[in-house]
């Protein structure tokens, strides 16, 4: 089980309180209407899936509740860092 | 190639077994192949193997990085079935159910496939629908799948608890006669032989690290590390991998790398007569001919290439198994492992054709490639030998996740498979 560092509680908390929520940094449209059928491909179903370093939120679900970004190695599992949601990428 | 038969058996005897060539020659790879698979697990190397004896192309290499059905062929569960919802998953699943059939004899190998049942409890009204709209869809693609009431799965599969007064009372189930286990690595092994016998060339420690495009864009080859080998065709079956090997082709791909754990108990006597599988409670268990209680726990909720786990999914399994199974409460657990699936996002597979020329992938199968093995082999070899998929995988084409066709298999389920 992972330990994950909650950057709003301050806190090394087990994985089971948390909520994984996929990767991070992926802007939705301004502009919805005008996406092609590309972007919508690109924005809903692909995943840079890297092995290595990966960008990802995570959900505090049973504590603060809050989303936040992660940098999590996919080889090792470790956490490089955590972050808060609105700064910028890691 | 020397066969297995009775005769050549009493034969060996005579001579300490002394007689017997190896299964597959290790190969350096030629400058040039008519086609290359990466990956040699049961997929790629039936693709191999379907690609010399049907489709006529014998010069074949089939690549991999570690060793040959190390990775998720050796990793998974056996489950064999092909009980799908919709048209194009019930006729794809099938086609590999009806490979499997005979495969033992058209191998000239043992791979103990075993029509034991694949059995699905019902534990509420929800999934008794469910069910019985699956059995009478599989009904209409020919595909077997009958219901039992509580008390004929209990004659099916003893034991079972059907007393009303469990936490998760049985229903009734579904029952597929047709499905049921195969021994994982004979299948690697065997299709492996057979391919090598045809003069298809299985090259294990040779990870690709490029993919050479031409001027036009289409494929030219391989790089690997044992060097640079030309080919026209090449088709990827590298599972976990996929996104990796998709990379360096420059195509992004729908796919996310999740571990999967599975786990073994300790071996005893025959118990276990079949598969059962809960959604509901999210169980599944059989018993291998070696005696051990094979259990298959779900993915971990991040991606990871790590091929391991965490402990308190496996525990959730164990839980999931103790309600349902109240008799095997003090069965010890020998051991736990995991492999990467490559998930897509409506859980089916992508098997077809790519943007790139000459680059054909077969991938996504997620949580449930095994059943698939001979089937996905024999359609990816199609579609390599054709130029153009077969009418079964037409649909599993990469355009769906554009054209919003997709085979929504996860809803179908509401379980990974």
């Amino acid at each position: 089980m992972l330990l994950i560092h909650c950057p709003y509680c301050e806190e090394a908390r087990p994985e089971v309180e948390f909520v994984y929520g996929g990767e991070a940094h992926i802007a939705r449209p301004i502009d919805p209407s005008a996406f092609s059928d590309a972007e919508w491909e690109k924005l809903l179903y692909i995943r840079s899936n890297p092995r290595g370093r990966h960008h990802e939120r995570w959900r505090h679900t049973h504590g603060c509740g809050r989303f936040f970004n992660a940098v999590r190695d996919t080889v090792t599992d470790v956490f490089e860092t955590t972050y808060k949601a609105g700064e910028a990428r890691k | 190639m020397k066969r297995f038969s009775g005769f050549n058996l009493i034969g060996e005897a005579f001579r300490s077994h002394q007689g017997w060539p190896e299964h597959w020659p290790d190969k350096a790879p030629k400058a040039s192949y008519d086609a290359i698979i990466v990956g040699a697990g049961g997929h790629g190397l039936g693709a191999a193997y379907y690609l010399a004896k049907k489709y006529g192309i014998t010069n074949v290499a089939v690549i991999e990085k570690g060793w040959l059905g190390g990775g998720n062929t050796g990793r998974n569960t056996t489950i064999i079935r092909s009980n799908y919802l919709y048209d194009e998953s019930a006729h794809l699943y099938d086609h590999a159910v009806k490979l499997w059939d005979g495969l033992s004899q058209e191998l000239n190998y043992n791979i103990m496939y075993s029509k034991r049942g694949v059995l699905m409890l019902a534990h509420n009204v929800h999934d008794v629908q469910s069910f019985k709209r699956h059995i009478h869809a599989n009904r209409l693609n020919g595909v077997d799948n009958e219901w039992l009431t509580p008390e004929e799965c209990k004659a099916y599969c003893p034991p079972l608890d059907i007393s009303p007064r469990t936490r998760h009372p049985v229903l009734g189930g579904a029952l597929q006669r047709r499905g049921g286990t195969a021994r994982h690595d004979s299948v690697a092994w065997g299709y492996a032989r057979a391919a090598s016998a045809l003069g298809v060339d299985i090259i294990q420690n040779c990870a690709v690290t490029g993919i050479r495009r031409g001027a036009d864009g289409a494929i030219e080859g391989v790089e690997t590390e044992r060097g640079f080998i030309a080919s026209r065709r090449v088709g990827v079956s590298a599972a976990g991998s996929t996104s990796l090997v998709m990379k360096m082709a420059g195509l992004d791909f729908p796919l996310e790398s999740y571990p999967l754990q599975a786990l073994v108990s300790e071996p005893v006597k025959p118990i276990f007569p079949c598969v059962v599988m809960s959604n509901t409670v999210h169980a599944y268990m059989s018993q291998s001919d070696k005696g051990e209680l094979v259990i298959g726990a779900g993915t971990d909720q991040y991606t990871s290439y790590s091929q391991r786990g965490a402990f308190h999914i496996v525990e959730h399994t164990l839980a999931a198994i103790c309600e349902i199974f109240p008799i095997f409460t003090r069965m010890r657990m020998l051991r736990t492992w995991g492999g990467i699936v490559d998930v897509t996002p409506d859980r089916s597979p992508i098997l077809g054709k790519t943007p790139v020329k000459g680059l054909y992938v077969n991938c996504g199968w997620g949580t449930g490639g095994f059943k698939a093995t001979p089937g996905a082999g024999d359609l990816l070899a199609y579609t390599i030998a054709h130029d153009a998929p077969h009418a079964i995988n037409a649909p599993y084409n990469l355009d769906r996740f554009r054209n919003g066709r997709l085979i929504d298999e996860a809803a179908a389920a509401a379980v990974a498979h």
